[in-house]
This record gives C-alpha cells, structure tokens and sequence, in this order.
C-alpha cells in the first residue's frame, strides 16, 4: 500500500479484498468431506448409518426409552463394476422421543448445531456434525434431499418434511412441509425416521454397516437393532468377514422362530439383551485441570458471576470455598488484595495468570463421575455373549479417570476360543461412548494398548511390539464426556498417557483372568490325557485278567475305569490347590467372578472306550468315592485337603450356573435362550464347565 | 551182554526222563500258581478301588549287594512299584498282564518260545485306540519278562522262554540234550551250539574225561583253538559265550563247574568289556544278580590277555587299540566295583591298561604266530599257573 509500484504487483490489497469473504462451516466441510469420513463411498454409507444410529441411541437414552432402532439400506442403483459407486438409500427409524417441528431444519440442515457440543456430557455425537454433513453428502452426490418423518407427539399426525441444504450459508431449505399420518409404528409412539440418499457402496467386511451394527449391539445391549441390508450384497473376498455369513444367517433364523415371520427372513435382528437403560448420565461443569487459559479468560467474561468465589462456585466443579481462597492468596500482589469476593471485572490480565496457575497447582479432587455411564461387566458379557461365539469371556471395568479434566473409564473384555479364527491376530473392537471404531485401528490408543501389554504372560503368542495371535477377540470401551478423537470423523482416540494406562491396566485384569483359564484348560487338557492313556490300557489288562483268573472282563474294567476318573478327577484338584500360578487358591475365583462367562461349546465327546462301554454309574459316584476314601483312610487325610475343592469346584460352578441364568436378560425371556439352543444347534445346549478340554484353536 | 545192557539202560533213561517230566510238571503248576496269584491280587485290589500295583525286585546297581563271603552278586530287597495309575509306568503295567496271560498260555500248551517269539505273541494294536501297538519294539517286550521272572520269582526256563542261542562248546564231554545224545569231541568245525535253557531236565552230563573248561570270548578265538585241537591236547572243554555270555552258556558253565568239579579259565580281550565278562562269569551280572547262585563261578579265573602281554610276548606296535574316553570311563567304574575295589591284582591290572593307554584283543596274539596263543600263551599260562582269580 505504502509502495507505489503495488499496481505493478498481480493484485493489490483493494482487489484482494473482493475475494476475500466469510468461509461457511458446510462449505468448508462439503470441500474437506474425508474430515467427516466421507472420503469414500464404502466409508460414505457407513458414516451415514453411523451418524444416523448415534443420534437415534442418544436420543432414546436421553429420553428414557429403550432403543428400538431399523436400518434399512436400499440399493437404488447397483454399482457398474467393482470399483464404481452406485446408489443407495439409508432410512432409519427410531423409536425415540421425536423432534419438534421448528428445530428440524436445524439438527438435519445445519452444520455444527446440537445440544451436546457445549454440555460436558458423556453422549455418543459431539459436535453436531454429523447428520447434517451425511445429508449434505446425500444432496451433493445424488441431488436429493433428506426426508425427514418425525413425531414428537403420540397422538398428533408426525411431520414429513424435505430438507435440503444451502452449503455456502450453512442453512437448511425445506422442499416440502407436510403433516401426515403416515408414520411406522414404533414402540413409543414417537420416533423419527431420517432417509437419505446418497452415493455409496455397499460392500461387507471389517468396516461395513454389517460390523458396525454388529459392533454396536455388543456395546449396546439394551437396545434392538433391525437390520435390513441391501438385498444384493457384493461380497468383496478381500475383507476379512468376521463370522458374518453366519451370524445373519442364524439371525434369520431366530426370527423366523421368534416371530415366525418367514416374509421377515432377509433381516438381521440384533436382540436385546438387556432391559435396563444404562443410567442416565449428569452433565458436569468443567474440571480445572482441563480448562487452559484461554478457555479460563473466555469463562470470565462470559460469566454472569460477579464475584470470583461465585464464579468459581458456578463456572467449575471441585472448587472448594477453602480452594478459592489459597488462590486468592496465592494470586494477591502488593498493589490488589485478591479475595474471593474480589469483582472479576476488576481482574486485569496478570492477576487473572496468577489466579489460573495457582488454580493448576492447587490440589484438586477428581471431577465427579456420575457424568460417566459404563457399559459394565454384565452387559458387557452379554454383549459379547451374543455377537461373538467364544468359550470364555472375561471383561473389567476400571474406575473412573481423569485426563486433562476430562473424566473418563475404561473398560475392556476379551472373548476367547470357540468360533474365532486362531490363526491370525487378535481382532479388537473399540468403542467410544458405546460408538464402535473401525477405521484407523492402528492410531488409536486402544491399538497401543493392546500391542504393549504383554501376552504372552497370559498364554498367547506374541511378536515383539504387535498384537498377540490367537483366537481372541479383545474389546475396549472408553466412556467419558468428552472423547479425545484424533479427527473430527471420530475413528481413534487420541493417544493420552492417562488414558493407555487405564486402558492397559483393563486389558490386564481380563488377561490375567485369560491366563488362569488357559493354563487351567491346559491343565485340564493334560489331566483328560492322563485319563485316555489310562482307559486305553485298561481294557486289555482286564482282558489278561479274565483270561488268568476268570474275573469277569466287565466288572473289572468298570471298577478301574471308575478308578482311573477318580484319580484324574483328585489329581486336578490338587494341582488346583498347590497350583504355582493361581495365586488364590480357590477353584471358585474365575467361576466365581462376575467378570468371567465360560461356556463350553463343543460336544464333550467322552473318548470312546475299548470294547466295553462306559458303565452308566460312573457318572453318578466319582465325587462321593473320594469323601469316602478321606473318611476311611487316615492316610488319605493329607490329601483330603484337597478333595473337598473337588466339591466346592462343583458347587462353584453350579452356583455360576445359577447366576449366569438368573443374569440372563428378563425381558424376553424366552429369546437369548432360544438364540443359544440354535446356536448350538445339534449340539448339547450350552453349559458352564470349568473349563474344555476340547477347544480347538490355539492349545487345542 | 549187550542186549542185556541195552533192556537195562532203556528203563532207567525214562524213568529219569518221567521223573524230570514230573519235576518239570510240577514246576508248571508252582510258575502257574504264581501268576495267577499276581492277576488275583490286581483284581483284588481294583474291585476294591485300589491302585493296582506289581511289586517288581529292582535290577540296579544299587540294589546290588556284594556278598563278600560268597563272593557274588546278589540281589537286594528294594522293590519298584509298578502302578497302573502312573502315567510313565501305565503301559509297563498293561504289558506285564499281558505276558502274565501268555505265558499262562504257554505253559498250558506245553511249548517254549523265544523272547521274540512272546514279543509276537503279546503284539497287537490296543482295541479303541486308532494305532497303537501294546509293543512298540521287543526290548520293552524283553525287560518286562526280565521283570517277570523276579516279580513272580520264577526263572526264565520256568516261564518257557528261551533266548537266541549264542556260544559254542567242544570238547572231551558226551552230553544228552533232550534225550539225544550228544558227543562233543565229534562236532566237526562248528561246535555244539549251547541252547538258552540247559537245566538238568533238558541237558544230561555223561562221560566226561575233561579236566578243565577254557572259556574264551568269541567265536573267532574259539574257533582257532578248535582248529589247533585244544581241547584234545590239554584234555578240556572249550566254550564261547559270543562276547557277553548269554545265560545259557553262563548256566552250563556253572553246571560244569559244580556237578563235575572242573576249573573254569578264561580267555578275554584285555579291554572294560572283556573284564567286565570275566566280572559276570565269576561273581554275576547286575541284571540277573537274581541268579548269580545259579550262574556265577566265583572259582573262574582270568588267564589273559593282561596289560602286561604287551611286552612280556613282544608284541609289535600295531596291536595297540587306543582307549577312548568312553573305555576309559568304564574301566574306572569297573574299578569302582567294590568286588574289585578290594581286589589289588585287577586294582593294578586296571591300572596298568589305563597307564598303557591301550586296549588288546585276544587275536592280538597272533602277529607273533598263527598258533601262537594256542600252543604258547595259553600253556604257559596254565604251566604257570599264571592268572587272576
């Protein structure tokens, strides 16, 4: 400006200017869409299904109704090939409390516009991002608008409105305003349905709707989730599919049986597992510790307190009358007496440092937890119980933790054995307030996490510095009012000190608890074989016998055999007992713990005998004969010690049974144990056993 | 005359011969017996849920006792528990009930078979298992009919098992093997081959003019001394037992020496092993210290080859086998023994193999002569009377 040979320049400041304008928030976001996890049209559809589904949880929950929840994919136009995008359309129905009519345009039409963003909430969205960016995905790659059916009330007709979106204003435009009467049934009466069209493709694997929803209904037992995918689903051989051929088919199946529906066939149900809506979450004011200066000063003048002990009291919590007053001391200078009835309007800019360092310095309770809704052991089981086909199932929760004020808590669960693949490496599912992660895997916290504990302590393989290998599927959760993502398409978690260490200290309490199942089932393993080395030669010595002094081949091959049980019965207990690595003696502590599911999923075929077959009381007596021995024998008192963790194993488990079932969910009562009878269709029903000898996979 | 002899000698030939059938029957039922006591006491046991167990005699060294008087080998009182509830003894336990029945046969039949022949016997795969053979090979098979015989007590002939045959003997004796009769100076180049069960039931000694037994090790040697006619010259009985002799060869030897009062010398390589056979032949074996009564000679002597031959005979360089660390191993052991330890003519032979650093063969000999052992070494040695007892 100040030269005079600007005009000699390509542009001056003035014609500058005319270019330079305000960015809007959608335009910035319709130009960087892989920020919100739209970079590509597999991600596209889920990221809609996702952002779709977390409002429609968030919102039943926060109403108090259990979630209810259908995703329906349509395919409108195949994909050309392999690699091209076809259409689809996303409707999903919620059972949720409704959106009334003059905020609709603002939560489907507007970026950055929500209810969470500035609550210090724990709660699935945060940012209020990402329908709206779905519906303008929808609109930028097909044209057409989202529909909306909404209703708020149950006895007023639902609204069906068209939203379309003006992305250089960030404002919403409605194509089409009517009421109508036309609204799915739901449970509650009210609900929302959101449609999108949009440019995807459908395809399954690791990251598709399919593992999402899956993924959700674990984290999320309390809620239903309907599934109807596409009709033509192109499978892609090169994704890992974890069992899901399977699991829908088995799921048609319980529909068919349960609501003996057959036109319903092409649907996945997700059932509900548990009736209880996890408890209602409190919002919390911000912890000093997370808050930095900027934020502080922002605080101060935004606050409608006018006296430092006021604002402290109002703006923050955990900051005590007795607190305040150490900072006002600790702030105080020879020219101002800070105390806390000190105007905050009379605070200049230094005074307020102090006052921020001496409040970081000062010595703080951790911010309150109730802000915080863990999935908990149970659910977390049953979860697991009903995604995952596994023979032993640990999962912890850890106590609540804090990091840059932020409280947070970690859970963790491992499903082991049974139907997961044993050869690769371990596959873990994360989640964020109940919202599964599935991009990103190796940024995210979790990942580290598992790869630097050690496994190897607990019975896996492990390569240096990776995840451990074995039939293992490990499961974190992290809840807490504010998720550290590292991108706004919330994929990891960003990699806080405070928050692998709990994630760490979870992973191993379920593996130590791993551990002790596996070398018991290794234990059990040798002891069956001792057994089978036993029962191969019995039958030949009894032959001997019969053929030398005439006894009678059958009585006494039974009595030995009834021996040989015995023996490999009292020699696992009192390996129990004197055991190295199980460090409470009581066989009780893994059946005993509600942390631990053991199901034994496989036939236990006894192994057939030689000619003669098992005699049926052998089943009967084995745990009586040894009480006897120890009452009879004196000698055998040493070892009677032992014999009763014989029984008390067996009560154990009985009482592990009981508590399992009475575990089960109450609401449908009849529908998990119906899904496990087909589970296991042809086998036994599954029962509690301390361990298997029979699991395939790694030791098996 | 000699009809009248014949009609005479026809009667007694088989009344002792119906007297050792007999004896033999009885014998029969006395091993049967035993068996049956051993399955009845493991049906016992079972019916009334306890381990079934086999007390077996342990053959070790360590339940070895040297009995210093006698001066043999003999067989300490510790006992091994063969459990069947026992993961390393499970199998063991199934295949001695197997052979206990067996051998029940057997004896019912009336027949002998060889160790391979029960190993045979007793071979088959184990019902509801998909291969597995109840023997895996026929030294397992072996040790527990070893085992047998002291678990029940009752000797190897007595369960009707006989070994391979392995010794030769020649030599001024008629013998009569299983009635036939057997005439040891007329066996041409071979020699009589010594069955595994000599008993007097199957073996009888008759006219012998011999008046000692010179046993040597091997085949080969025993063959020069054969050839030379030895045994004619020096009126003796000349064995070989095949390196280790067998317990048949160690039985007549032991017969021989008892019944017909003959000095027994022998004609060993001066290595561990050929010491080791003289220590077997004179006091027992560790294995069979069962029946060192009936086998040791603890009257044997040792004639040669002694670490000293090197240059008392002159011997060149080349017969020198140098000892390796394993010889030398087992010679300090031997010495170790303590029917040696306390012995200091072998204390110092052993001493001088090991100070020599080489061991000797009995052909050694013959690089000063073909003949050389047979007309020089051994005579002089007798002459002198030059040996170790």
């Amino acid at each position: 400006m100040a030269k005079k040979n600007t005009t000699s320049r390509r542009a001056n400041a003035e014609s500058m200017a005319a270019g330079q304008r305000e960015i809007s928030v959608s335009e910035f976001f319709a130009k960087n869409r892989h920020l919100l996890g739209f970079d590509n049209p597999r991600k596209a559809l889920l990221t809609t299904v996702k952002e779709a589904v977390d409002n429609a949880l968030d919102a039943c929950e926060e109403a108090g109704i259990l979630p209810d929840i259908t995703v329906r994919i349509d395919e409108l136009v195949a994909p050309a090939s392999a690699t091209k995008s076809g259409t689809y359309r996303i409707t999903i129905l919620d059972n949720g409390p409704g959106i009334v009519r003059r905020q609709v345009e603002n939560i489907f039409g507007k970026l950055l516009y929500g209810s969470k963003f500035h609550k210090l909430k724990m709660s699935r969205g945060q940012q209020g991002i990402g329908i709206s960016a779905a519906g303008m995905y929808g609109l930028m790659t097909t044209g057409k608008p989202m529909v909306i059916h909404t209703k708020p009330h149950k006895k007023k007709p639902a609204h069906h409105i068209e939203l379309a979106m003006d992305t250089t204003k960030n404002k919403p435009e409605v194509t089409l305003d009517i009421e109508t009467e036309e609204f799915p049934q739901t449970s509650s009466g009210t609900g929302t349905q959101v449609a999108i069209e949009l440019e995807a493709k459908y395809v399954r694997g690791k990251t598709s709707v399919d593992a999402y929803l899956e993924q959700t209904a674990i984290a999320n037992p309390h809620a239903k989730i309907t599934y109807i995918p596409p009709a033509k689903a192109s499978e892609d051989p090169a994704l890992d599919q974890i069992a899901l051929d399977e699991d829908c088919s088995e799921d048609a199946e319980i529909i068919s049986i349960v609501h003996e529906t057959t036109e319903l066939a092409d649907r996945i149900i997700f059932p509900r597992t548990v009736d209880e809506l996890p408890p209602e979450t409190q919002e919390i004011k911000p912890h000093p510790y997370g808050v930095e200066l900027g934020t502080f000063l922002r605080m101060l003048k935004q606050s409608d307190q006018r006296q430092l002990g006021g604002f402290f009291k109002h703006e923050f919590c955990r900051v005590t009358p007795a607190v305040v007053q150490q900072i006002a001391k600790a702030a105080t200078s020879k020219h101002k007496t800070i105390t806390s009835q000190t105007a905050i309007s009379s605070l200049d800019h230094a005074a307020i440092e102090k006052i921020y360092k001496a409040l970081q310095s000062a010595k703080l309770r951790s911010p309150p937890t109730d802000c915080l809704s863990p999935i908990g052991v149970r659910q977390l089981l049953a979860g697991l119980l009903k995604g995952v086909k596994a023979e032993f199932y640990a999962a912890s929760t850890r106590n609540p933790a804090v990091y840059r004020g932020n409280p947070f808590q970690i859970e963790a669960a491992v499903a082991f054995g049974g139907d997961i693949p044993s050869e690769s490496q371990v596959s873990i599912i994360r989640f964020a307030n109940r919202v599964p992660l599935l991009y990103q895997q190796s940024a995210c916290c979790a990942f580290k996490s598992v790869a630097e504990s050690s496994w190897k302590n607990y019975g896996l393989s492990q390569p240096r510095g990776a995840l451990p290998q074995g039939p293992l599927i490990i499961m974190i959760h992290m809840a807490s009012v504010w998720v550290p993502f590292t991108s706004e398409s919330k994929e990891a978690i960003a990699d806080y000190d405070e928050i692998r260490k709990e994630m760490r200290l979870a992973l191993q309490e379920c593996g130590r608890k791993l551990g002790t199942y596996l070398r018991r089932r290794q234990r059990m393993k040798r002891e069956s074989q001792r057994r089978d080395v036993f029962e191969r030669y019995i039958g030949e010595i009894s032959k001997a016998c019969n053929s030398l002094v005439g006894v009678d081949t059958q009585e006494l091959y039974d009595a030995l055999l009834k021996q040989a049980k015995r023996r490999t019965e009292i020699a696992d207990a009192q390996l129990d007992d004197e055991g190295n690595f199980i460090k409470d003696k009581t066989n009780g502590r893994l059946d005993g713990d509600d942390g631990v599911l053991i199901i034994d999923r496989d036939n236990p075929s006894p192994p057939s005998p030689p000619s003669p077959p098992p005699p049926p009381s052998l089943t009967s007596s084995p745990q009586s004969a040894p009480a006897k021995i120890a009452r009879s024998n004196p000698e055998a008192r040493k070892s009677a010690k032992a014999k009763p963790a014989v029984t008390r194993t067996k009560a154990s488990a009985a009482a592990t049974k009981k508590k399992t079932q009475a575990e089960s969910p109450k609401n449908r009562p009849d529908q998990p144990r119906k899904r496990s009878s087909i589970a296991n269709k042809g086998k036994p029903k599954p029962r509690l056993r301390l361990g298997s000898n029979q699991g395939e996979g790694l030791f098996g | 005359m000699a009809k009248k002899k014949k009609t005479k000698k026809t009667p007694t030939t088989s009344r002792s011969s119906t007297k050792a059938e007999a004896h033999r029957r009885d014998r029969d039922t006395l091993t049967r017996g035993k068996l049956s006591e051993l399955a009845q006491s493991v049906v016992k046991s079972s019916l009334a849920g306890r381990e079934p167990k086999i007390e077996v005699p342990s053959r070790t060294l360590s339940n070895t006792r040297w009995n210093k008087s006698r001066k043999i080998l003999q067989m300490g009182n510790a006992c091994q528990e063969r459990q069947l509830f026992n993961l390393g003894q499970a199998k063991k336990f199934m295949q001695t009930m197997l052979h206990a029945n067996g051998i029940n046969n057997l004896i019912e039949a009336d027949k002998t078979l060889s160790l391979r022949g029960m190993f045979y016997m007793g071979l088959h795969t184990i019902q509801g298992t998909k291969n597995e053979k109840t023997f895996d090979e026929q030294s397992e098979s072996d040790t527990v009919l070893e085992d047998m015989e002291v678990a029940i007590g009752s000797l190897r002939e007595e369960l009707h098992i006989f070994a391979k045959k392995a010794g030769t003997m020649v030599g001024n004796i008629t013998i009569i093997d299983s009635g036939d009769e057997i005439n040891c100076r007329k066996m041409g180049s071979g020699g009589y081959a010594i069955p595994s069960i000599v008993e007097p039931d199957v073996i009888q000694f008759k006219d012998c003019t011999a008046d000692f037994i010179l046993h040597v090790e091997k085949n080969t040697v025993w063959s020069r001394f054969n050839e030379d006619r030895f045994w004619e010259k020096h009126n003796c009985i000349l064995t070989e037992g095949g390196g280790q002799p067998p317990r048949g060869v160690r039985r007549l030897l032991h017969r021989l020496h008892k019944e017909l009062k003959l000095p027994v010398y022998c004609l060993l390589d001066c290595d561990p092993w050929g010491h080791y056979i003289f220590s077997v032949i004179k006091q027992g074996s560790i294995s069979l210290a069962f029946e060192s009564e009936r086998l040791a000679i603890p009257d044997a002597k040792y004639l040669g080859i002694r670490g000293m031959d090197y240059e008392r005979c002159n011997l060149s360089d080349d017969v020198q086998i140098a000892l390796n660390e394993r010889d030398i191993n087992r010679a300090r052991q031997i010495a170790e023994y303590p029917w040696f330890k306390d012995h200091k003519g072998w204390q110092k032979e052993i001493k001088k193999m090991l100070s020599n650093g080489f061991k000797m063969e009995v052909e050694s000999l013959i690089t000063k002569d073909i003949s050389y052992v047979t007309e020089t070494y051994v005579p002089e040695r007798l002459a002198r009377q030059d040996w170790l007892s």
